[in-house]
């Protein structure tokens, strides 16, 4: 078969393999069925296997940042729905957190309740579209389809509370723009009880089948030191045993409060960020429940202000996503509404740049595994 | 066996029922029809071949639109979905629009694909399913023609279809395709041995290579089929059978040569339109064959389902043989469509594993065990 000569950027530095070599370079996306969206992988293969992994960026960069200098503080929130919008509650969350830290406006109680349910709540659904999606990756197309039955649940009960399954645009600086609809509670219990139902056969289809073992078991090792030093968060790197989330170890909002356990890794393969993510869903379930249970009642936000103008400084507010740290800086000349610069840290660009580090050596079928075990959402690398 | 009431249903009787070629059975059908001259010439003997092609392809179509509809139904069951629904009742003739759909498309071929090789690869498998429809006993008096060495002609035809597949994904000038077609290469030529070796059992256990008399050797009860006349290794036998046969045809769980996770859709991601449908219905042919295979080695082919018990025995005698046999055939194929629509699917080097660390040896001392058991005379 003729080489035939791939356009690469200037940025990506990987040699052409000559005529006489077995090597040859292949493009993975922008479109292909596994990279969930528009990443494009440059690799370099031998046969089957991977001799070096490229990812390269940029096909669906709106510049969501820059956008933000022309919005006010408050319009800013409705743009973070388009970054992750598997956790565009979360993005929100953060976005407001950041406004309430530099004009000091309090939460309410019954507010605080609200975003810990709403999130944990979006915690799973994002989890179970990242189950179903490893499922389908790895070929076990049922699996998809069990993960969005019960996904639907919580996209109607996000639709019923702010008006969109996926753009949610619901919190707002000092609570959210609306209080909880009366069916809210009844609606998130029964969900739970299914749910409880649910992970079990999740467990008989997927997590107990020896294909999935042998699969994911001992592919793609990331040892604890080498997912610090490439700046992984999340459920990526807690499956290596870094022991860190920010809902423990830096509490916002009212995460002091709850009673849970962050699941860890011991190995760092792809099992372990499995296990740790199928663990989670049950924490989260856990969080849910106390706080269903310790919901005050009460004002669903502080008072309302004329205008959202912070003060000159910069500031920064993280939370902990379903797939790692997001965080936002805001640097505020103190004089318009506008911020004069926004900075997002995603998730997932930090855990992606570690994808040439895994998959160095291994099968082409690995590369996708390892893929769908980072949980990759790319208009959130990209913004 | 064979007591006075049952001599309709007795072996002999069974074995020399008129043997009709399948042409001759359309052939009686039309002339008692038409008194037109003719359609009688037309009809005539002499035409037998040319009416067993045009009948069996009519039914390898037919039969590749029903299981695709089926498949379709069977995983949406599975997957809490509802199928196809609106053409046709239940959808029935959904696969059918799908095929006009396809006939209309456009043909596109990749830049720098070799054209005639191109576009004949998607034609050889189809071909090869076609062929091996021939040797199939449907009934015990019907059948295109029964060759004494049928069981060869079984595996060595289905082999051919590979080329397509290689021929295919080579001239495609696509990477992805070639993968996909280096890994069917590889795969299919491993599992072509764990079936041949699964047939190869029952050929040395019957002493028969023809495919009729290899159904006539599971004659008396259910317990002479096969699968359960060897104890425990029937069903051992059967179940690598299944196993190698689903690798065999690029099925889910072990679909690694479109794995269209990682390939997008391997060997045919070039292919459109009528090139793309051949292989898709050569696909869904060589499902009902490899079901088709297995009833005949394993679960009696066209014999009824008898328990010993003469009333019993005669109800079942009087559902016609290809009732049972397609009942038969479909039981398989189901559990292909199970087993596609559960498992993730296997990393090449462990499917490679399987097979020649796993299946291999189990089959090889299947074989050396059931020898064992025939020249001692141990069978049930």
């Amino acid at each position: 078969m003729s080489i035939q000569n791939i356009d690469l950027p200037p940025s990506v530095t990987i040699e052409k393999a000559d005529d006489e070599s077995e090597e040859y370079i292949m493009n993975i996306g922008p479109q292909h069925p596994s990279t969930h969206g528009v990443l494009r992988l440059v690799a370099k293969l031998d046969g089957e296997y991977i001799k070096e992994i490229v990812p390269v960026l940029g096909y669906i960069h709106r510049g969501i940042e820059k956008m933000g200098e022309s919005q006010t503080y408050v319009q800013y929130i409705h743009l973070t729905d388009r970054m992750d919008y598997l956790a565009s509650h979360f993005n929100n969350l953060c976005i407001c957190l950041t406004i309430e830290k530099a004009m000091d406006i309090g939460v309410p109680e019954r507010a605080e309740y609200i975003r810990v349910i709403v999130c944990e709540l979006q915690r799973i659904e994002s989890h179970l579209l990242w189950w179903g999606v490893l499922g389908m990756d790895l070929g076990a197309i049922t699996a998809f389809l069990y993960g969005f039955r019960e996904r639907e649940m919580i996209a109607d009960i996000f639709d019923e509370l702010c008006g969109a399954r996926l753009t949610t645009n619901y919190f707002r600086p000092g609570g959210s723009f609306a209080d909880i609809p009366d069916t809210f509670i009844p609606r998130v219990n029964s969900f739970l009880d299914q749910m409880e139902k649910m992970i079990v056969e999740y467990d008989t289809l997927l997590t107990n089948n020896i294909i999935l073992h042998e699969r994911t078991k001992g592919v793609g090792i990331l040892s604890k030191e080498k997912a610090v030093a490439f700046g992984c968060t999340g459920p990526f790197a807690r499956g290596s045993g870094v022991d860190f989330d920010l809902r423990k170890h830096a509490p916002y909002s009212v995460y002091d409060r709850f009673d849970f356990d962050v699941p860890l890794g011991k190995v760092g393969d792809s099992f372990d960020r499995y296990m740790v993510r199928m663990l989670e869903i049950r924490e989260s379930i856990k969080i849910i429940k106390q706080a269903i249970k310790g919901l005050p009642d009460g004002p669903y936000r502080s008072k309302e202000l004329g205008s959202y103008k912070l003060p000159k400084g910069s500031y920064y507010a993280e939370v902990e996503t379903p797939r790692g740290i997001f965080s936002n800086y805001m640097v505020a000349t103190g004089k318009s509404q506008n911020p004069y610069r926004v900075k997002n840290r995603s998730p997932g660009f930090s855990n992606l740049s570690v994808m040439n580090e895994l998959a160095k050596g291994l099968k082409l079928a690995d590369l996708i595994t390892i893929m769908s075990t980072m949980d990759l959402v790319i208009p959130d690398i990209d913004r | 066996m064979a007591k006075e009431e049952l001599a309709k249903n007795s072996l002999e009787a069974l074995k020399n029922a008129d043997q009709h070629p399948v042409g001759d059975v359309i052939r009686k059908y039309f002339s008692e029809n038409f008194e037109n001259e003719f359609i009688a010439h037309v009809f005539s003997s002499s035409s037998n071949i040319l009416l067993s092609i045009l009948v069996m392809t009519a039914f390898a179509g037919g039969t590749a639109s029903f299981l695709i509809w089926l498949e379709r139904k069977v995983c949406a069951r599975m997957q809490v979905r509802l199928g196809p629904t609106r053409v046709g009742p239940f959808g029935l003739l959904q696969s059918i629009a799908d095929g006009i759909k396809l006939v209309f498309k456009e043909m596109l071929r990749p830049k720098g694909a070799d054209p005639f090789i191109f576009y004949l690869a998607p034609f050889l498998p189809a071909t090869a399913s076609f062929l091996v429809l021939a040797v199939i006993p449907f009934d015990k008096n019907i059948q295109v023609v029964d060759i004494d060495v049928g069981a060869l002609y079984v595996i060595a035809v289905s082999g051919f279809g590979i080329f397509g597949i290689l021929l295919g994904g080579w001239a495609s000038n696509s990477k992805y395709s070639l993968l996909g077609a280096m890994r069917a290469g590889a795969q299919m030529i491993s599992y072509e041995i764990s079936v041949g070796l699964g047939l190869l059992l029952i050929v040395m256990l019957s002493g028969e290579t023809s495919l009729r008399e290899i159904v006539f050797s599971q004659y008396g009860t259910v317990n002479n089929w096969w699968i359960f006349k060897l104890p425990i290794f029937g069903i051992i036998a059967f179940i690598l059978f299944l196993i190698s046969s689903t690798a065999e045809l690029n099925r889910g769980p072990f679909d690694l040569p479109e794995a269209e996770s990682e390939l997008s859709a391997g060997f045919h991601t070039e292919y459109s339109g009528i090139t793309f449908s051949m292989f898709f219905l050569a696909e869904f042919i060589n499902m009902f064959i490899a079901g088709a295979i297995g009833t005949t080695f394993f679960l009696g082919g066209f014999l009824p389902f008898t328990i010993g018990i003469e009333g019993f025995d005669n109800i079942m005698f009087m559902i016609p043989g290809w009732a049972w046999f397609f009942a038969k055939t479909y039981f398989i194929i189901f559990l292909f469509m199970w087993f596609r629509w559960s498992f993730p699917r296997p990393r090449i080097d462990q499917l490679m594993n399987l097979e020649w660390k796993f299946m291999l040896p189990a089959n090889l001392l299947n074989i050396i065990i059931a020898g064992a058991f025939l020249t001692l005379g141990w069978l049930l």
